[in-house]
């Protein structure tokens, strides 16, 4: 029997597990709606941090599976109970993925540097108080502190970092979360996105982003830490004067 | 896990710089057999740090890969065989990744590494 996504009756379950939702269904959709794009793609190295369930990274592994036989799938959660389910549902599916308890890509990141073609993220998203961010347990999949942003912003660089030159990123935002700031941080990176599926339910409204490094964008931010002075610089460095004019200037 | 993974794997500990490749204490190992696709091979071997993947094939008990390669052995079915069996087929089940620096030691269980680190190791 074969499924073209993960079959809810399949996918296992844990109190401690966030349970497949509809924003795991909007970004199952989101890859479902691009899957023409991603045979194309042929990605050899998908990873999902954040597995929960295991839905995403088996639906994703299920839709491939006939016409990309050859894609290596790490999943990753830092919550144990997770990994441990994902495991199960991946099994019930019969397709396969390497599981890795740490927080986000923690100990890959060395060493993936710049091969990942795929990454797909449904981030812990809801605005919450600071200190419920990285809690362990089911918690961790929701929590996302100020603006639900404290993981989103964390996962951005990471993902800059271990994304391939062709590399996508798949990533599920609520309007809460400022997705169009994230977009405009994400250009200032060189990165195109495009909202692939947007859902609104009774309780949020869903956008799932994907994002590619587009050669017709300058990366102009290094690091997003300080987004005011460091606009002003490069603003500044665009004057010819500025640079022909002084030349004991680092700008 | 397979050893492609461990070869994606270094210490994630603050202020470690040698972390890689993690050291493989070996409690299970498992063989779950798979196509071999020689164009994913290819494209793995430029990825691989080579030595660290022997090392990892003779701590699961598996010894015949050539100490050192290059390119043109990818043209050999036997060392394709070989370099997938190493890199695919062999599974740590039971054991633990220890950072050849620090000798923290990260367990893994069910085939699956516990990465997460302790709150004064970030």
């Amino acid at each position: 029997m074969s499924y073209r996504t993960a079959q809810i009756r399949l996918v296992s379950s844990h109190p401690e597990v966030y349970e497949p939702c509809d924003d795991s269904f909007a970004l199952v959709d989101a890859l479902l709606a691009d899957l023409t794009n991603l045979l194309e793609h042929k990605p050899s190295l998908c990873i999902e941090v954040g597995c929960g369930s295991g839905y995403v990274i088996t639906s994703l592994a299920l839709m491939l599976k006939e016409k990309v036989p050859d894609t290596y799938y790490v999943a990753t959660d830092m919550n144990p109970d997770a990994v441990r389910v994902t495991r199960e549902t991946l099994e019930a599916h019969g397709v396969d993925a390497e599981l890795i308890i740490t927080d986000i890509v923690s100990g890959l990141e060395k060493r993936l540097e710049g091969l990942v073609d795929v990454m797909v993220v449904n981030p812990p998203y809801v605005p919450t108080p600071e200190d419920e961010v990285g809690k362990s347990g089911i918690a961790s999949a929701w929590a996302g502190g100020e603006d639900g942003r404290a993981v989103i912003d964390r996962i951005l660089p990471i993902a800059d970092t271990m994304l391939s030159e062709r590399g996508w990123l798949y990533l599920v935002t609520l309007t809460a979360n400022n997705p169009s700031q994230i977009c405009r941080q994400m250009r200032e990176r060189g990165y195109a996105s495009r909202i692939v599926v947007q859902r609104s339910t009774d309780e949020e409204s869903l956008h799932i982003i994907k994002f590619w490094r587009d050669p017709e964008i300058r990366p102009s931010l290094k690091e997003t830490t300080a987004p005011n002075s460091e606009s002003l610089l490069s603003q500044f460095s665009r004057f010819s004067f500025w640079k022909g004019g002084n030349s004991g200037g680092s700008l | 896990m397979r050893l492609l993974t461990h070869n994606m794997l270094s210490c994630n500990i603050k202020g470690v710089t040698n972390g890689f490749p993690l050291i493989i204490e070996a409690e299970k190992v498992l063989e779950k057999p798979v196509d071999l696709n020689p164009d994913f091979l290819r494209n793995m071997f430029h990825k691989v740090e080579w030595k660290a993947l022997v090392d990892a094939a003779k701590s699961l008990g598996y010894s015949e890969l050539p100490e050192s390669v290059d390119p043109a052995m990818l043209e050999s079915p036997e060392f394709l065989h070989r370099f997938h069996h190493a890199l695919l087929e062999l599974h740590l089940e039971e054991g633990a990744l220890v950072c050849p620096e620090t000798g923290r030691k990260f367990p893994v269980n069910k085939g699956i590494p516990n990465m997460l680190l302790h709150e004064d190791e970030v």
